[in-house]
């Protein structure tokens, strides 16, 4: 351990708000992304799910190039 | 070789094989940053010049390499999708640009944040300032390009011709602390001399560089597996894959 307590690594030799801002926005900014790519996920999923509930009664669409509907 | 390249190159063949790959990626990144976290800011030791605050090194170099990489991954990918029409390489494009984007935004904040204790000030219009922020201004350029088209295949485009120019970039921040007088330190790693470190400094370094590169390849396995289902929503298999879903 390179401190001696708990108030010291807090402290971080006087230079606790730079250290603590860089890897507190680091942090915050990689946590977004991975529950950014989960929603985006989950939504995708519900979609699917929905649509396919849909075309279970008639007959599927056929493939295609289309976009987004 | 060729076969192997065709496979990937497949939505529904990637689809299936990123699926397997992805959890690995996770466990990997998820153990490297957390070690490399526990041993940077707790259990290296402080550096004499600059006592506490080289501790922002941890997180600044990983995302400095990334912000570059991605660069290059992106360019590689818009490369492959103009020369072979491989769309699974558009679509792993499109979903690098915004990680790549908030990796070069962690490196400069992270860096003027540095620079305030360090060289008493926050931005410097240096080489490898400026540079990296042309760097985020490119990143920004690819994915506003991409959205600005009617049609999906000429936003596709302009963006891959886009990224394989702004690719130029790229050593341009590499040499740009050789080339010009600059206030930023030389390179941590290179590969023909050991670092200017002590081991026990640089070791959790490259842990989290590691680390980092790790979580690049599970978010863009992740993303790019919800960017194929949402361009081939129409497609069989992938109607086929909602009904067994549910």
């Amino acid at each position: 351990m390179a401190f001696a307590s708990l108030g010291a690594f807090f402290a971080m030799g006087g230079h606790g708000p730079y250290v603590w801002a860089a890897w507190g926005v680091t942090a915050l900014l990689m946590a977004a992304c991975v529950i950014h790519a989960r929603l985006e996920r989950r939504q995708l999923a519900r979609l699917l799910m929905r649509r396919a509930r849909r075309g279970s009664t008639s007959q599927p669409h056929q493939a295609s190039h289309a976009d987004d509907p | 070789m060729w076969t192997f390249i065709h496979k990937w190159g497949s939505p529904k063949w990637f689809y299936a094989m990123s699926a397997r790959l992805q959890p690995w990626c996770w466990a990997a990144a998820l153990m490297l940053i957390a070690l490399g976290t526990v041993w940077g800011l707790g259990f290296a030791p402080a550096d004499y010049q600059q006592g506490n605050s080289f501790r922002i090194i941890y997180v600044h170099v990983p995302a400095a390499f990334l912000a570059q990489s991605v660069f290059v991954s992106m360019a590689a990918a818009s490369l492959v999708f103009m020369v072979w029409k491989i769309k699974v390489a558009d679509m792993a494009a499109t979903v690098m640009a915004p990680f790549g984007a908030v990796m070069t935004f962690v490196a400069l904040f992270s860096g003027a944040v540095w620079g305030v204790p360090t060289w008493g000030t926050w931005w410097m219009w240096d080489a490898r300032l400026t540079s990296m922020l042309i760097l985020l201004f490119l990143y920004l350029g690819v994915i506003a390009l991409r959205g600005a088209f009617a049609s999906r295949d000429g936003g596709s485009k302009a963006a891959s011709v886009l990224a394989m120019v702004g690719v130029i970039n790229i050593p341009i921040i590499k040499y740009s602390v050789d080339w010009w007088f600059t206030l930023h330190q030389p390179s941590t790693f290179s590969v023909t001399s050991r670092p200017a470190m002590p081991v026990e400094m640089w070791l959790p370094l490259l842990i989290m560089v590691l680390g980092f590169y790790c979580f690049f390849i599970a978010l863009t396995l992740m993303r790019t597996r919800s960017e194929i289902l949402r361009r081939e929503i129409n497609k069989r298999w992938v109607i086929d894959l909602a009904r067994e879903m549910r």
